[in-house]
């Protein structure tokens, strides 16, 4: 077990710099760059160069790489072009913000989704069945930033139910730890500012969680179908056992590993970036700051970024891998 | 009065915009305590089905119609609700699948898969559950059963997984246990440990056995009673002496004839019954083997052929039987 996870995170290492090599290269090769952002379309040619040559862009590209690497074996990951602050800094302050706001869409989307793909598949060809699998087309379909104007016009301009942006009540005055706002306030048992953070992330959590939902009833109801045929169900009702027993050691059990894969992979996507919901609900999370780093060619924060990302992803993944082997005795690591 | 008693039991499978199939078509016969019935057919005779149909096992789908009586020890099972059934499955009646190794849950240790039962019906936990488990583990032949409760199904030889799978199915002293082809996905010489193993359990506990094969010779060693069906419907009934040794209806006929013999020349063929089973005639037209019977006569189509009763409690669904034969050859040899 330790010994597959230590391996796991070896790999990390080609991984990580195969990616940057290739994605240091090719950023480089987008037209414009930083300059254009900073000029605008009116500077002459000499200040562009002069920034260029400021910034350190006018160099080999591999010399850029390799000063790149140096400072990332120090996990520096250098200064934002744009806001002339500590990439790391940036994140630090931002990247807790989409974590919790990933956590609650998927706490939403499992705790909902894998339920009601059990139900449906239970019900096959019946209401609950045919509403299920219609809602999750339009869940998939809707786009999430429409769906995130429809929730915030109802249930926070209308009903007033909720709030319709930030992350927290800056008038609380909460006190800042992590920078993940829920768990700030239980650590400091400020319990007001810790239940202010949850009730913000109710509906951006809610919209962002829409897509996962469909994805993971859809999947869960397929499963499940599946397995309800399998031969090992029928020994089980020969057996006598209760409904609630046959659901959970025998079905749901085995009808859960193509869920936890497609629930590793929802959660990296989630994770990389939920810039319309984050935009719509002024929530600020990673997701509106790289999309403007993006047109600004912010360099070093588009690199820290994409190296964050891939060690989330490898992290998420070994997670399920890890989840597999709990379910699964047949693939149980070694 | 017999144990169980299936009276006209028919199954039918209904799917808009097609013809129904008649799966089990009016099949009767009875077991009675401690008795050992056979259930013998070809594939796709509606022997599996009769059996699922018993244990109201039949997958639930839209269009499926079960017809008769099933009456267990004085209840009829097809009008119990589900909780009841559940109550009886695994207590009174217990199944013993075919493919041991696809029965069995991948992700749940043998240990709990056998304790489950004993919990559900007997009401047993913790380490009481577990050295029950034990004991009919070692009950039924597998070798250090401790270590084997702690193991899944693919540590497990297939010979192994259909030992536990019986141990689950005798664990909590059955009636009636019910094996449907207990031996189809094993090696030949597991295949005789496996129906020696069924025996001693049922003789040791007075258990009813139905054995569901395709195999004459598993009947042959075993039932006390066989009922041979075809299309859906049982074709002829009888005790395992008069049935192997003067066979009435040409498809019992003709299945003896089919295996294979050891005292006949090599490079003799082998005697097959011409056709195939979806040669079948609807049993409302005629006889359903009347496409494949080599005594077909004008009076099997038309009607179905009358129940015919014969001395010794056997009886035959046909209008031209097979007479009673006179010594075979090979007997005066």
């Amino acid at each position: 077990m330790i010994r597959f996870i230590v391996r796991r995170l070896l790999q990390l290492i080609p991984t990580l710099f195969g990616l940057s090599l290739l994605l240091f290269i090719w950023l480089r090769r987008l037209p414009g760059g930083p300059e254009t952002a900073i000029l605008g379309e009116r500077g002459t040619p000499e200040m562009r160069a002069a920034i260029r040559h400021n910034l350190g862009l006018d160099e080999p590209i591999l010399i850029q790489y390799g000063r790149f690497l140096r400072r990332l074996i120090r996990l520096d990951l250098g200064t934002s072009i744009a806001t002339k602050r500590e990439v790391t800094t940036e994140f630090l302050q931002r990247f807790p913000g989409t974590v919790e706001l990933t956590v609650t869409a998927m706490v939403i989307a499992i705790g909902i989704g894998i339920p009601l793909g059990y139900l449906a598949a239970r019900r096959r060809g019946r209401l609950l069945d045919h509403l299920s699998v219609g809602g999750s087309l339009i869940g998939i379909c809707i786009p999430v930033f429409f769906l995130a104007y429809i929730l915030k016009a109802i249930f926070s301009e209308n009903l007033g139910w909720f709030p319709s942006s930030g992350r927290q009540d800056p008038t609380i005055g909460a006190t800042r730890i992590t920078n993940f706002f829920v768990l700030d306030g239980l650590m400091t048992r400020e319990w007001d500012a810790a239940a202010d953070a949850l009730w913000h992330l109710v509906l951006p959590g809610l919209a962002l969680a829409s897509i996962p939902l469909a994805i993971i009833v859809r999947i869960t109801r397929a499963s499940v179908l599946e397995v309800l045929n399998e031969d090992f169900v029928r020994t089980a009702e020969a057996k006598g056992l209760t409904e609630n027993v046959i659901r959970r050691r025998h079905v749901l059990r085995n009808a859960m590993l193509p869920v936890a894969t497609s629930i590793g992979l929802l959660t990296g996507g989630l994770l990389s970036g939920a810039v319309l919901t984050e935009t719509v609900f002024a929530f600020s999370g990673i997701g509106a700051f790289i999309a403007e780093s993006i047109s600004q060619r912010d360099y070093p924060v588009l690199m820290g970024f994409i190296m964050i990302i891939a060690v989330v992803y490898v992290l998420v993944n070994l997670i399920v891998d890890l989840s597999y082997s709990l379910i699964d005795p047949r693939v149980r690591v070694r | 009065m017999a144990l169980l008693e299936v009276d006209d039991l028919s199954v039918t499978f209904a799917r808009r915009g097609q013809r129904a199939v008649h799966a089990v078509d009016g099949v009767s016969f009875s077991v009675d305590a401690g008795e050992v019935v056979g259930l013998v057919g070809e594939s796709g005779c509606g022997k599996s089905v009769t059996s699922l149909a018993i244990m109201g096992l039949l997958p639930r789908q839209p269009g499926l119609r079960v017809g008769g009586k099933a009456v267990f020890d004085g209840t009829d099972l097809l009008q119990l609700d589900d909780r009841s059934r559940r109550g009886i499955r695994g207590r009174d009646i217990a199944m013993v699948f075919q493919d041991p190794l696809s029965s069995l849950n991948p992700v749940v240790p043998i240990g709990l898969q056998v304790t489950e039962v004993l919990t559900r019906h007997r009401g047993m936990k913790g380490d009481a559950a577990a050295k029950e488990a034990a004991r009919l583990l070692d009950r039924v032949g597998i070798p250090d059963p401790k270590r084997r409760l702690k193991e899944y199904p693919h540590q497990l030889s297939g010979g192994m997984r259909q030992r536990a799978l019986i141990a689950m199915a005798v664990a909590c002293q059955p009636r009636l246990l019910i094996a449907d082809e207990p031996t189809t996905a094993l090696d030949v010489t597991i295949q005789a440990q496996i129906l020696e193993l069924l025996k001693d359990l049922v003789r040791d506990s007075g258990t009813a056995l139905v054995m569901i094969t395709h195999d004459l010779g598993v009947v042959a060693g075993m039932c006390d009673s066989i009922n041979v069906l075809y299309g859906g419907r049982v074709v002829e009934t009888a005790r395992r002496r008069p049935l192997f040794r003067e066979p009435r209806h040409p498809y019992t006929v003709g299945l003896l004839g089919s295996v294979p013999r050891l005292d006949v020349g090599r490079g003799e063929p082998l005697n097959p019954i011409p056709g195939s089973v979806r040669d079948l005639l609807p049993w409302p037209d005629g006889c359903a083997f009347a496409p494949r019977c080599t005594r077909r006569v004008d009076a099997c189509v038309g009607e179905p052929p009358q129940l015919v009763l014969a001395h010794d409690g056997r009886s035959y669904r046909c209008v031209n039987p097979a007479p009673v034969p006179a010594p075979r050859e090979e007997e005066k040899r």
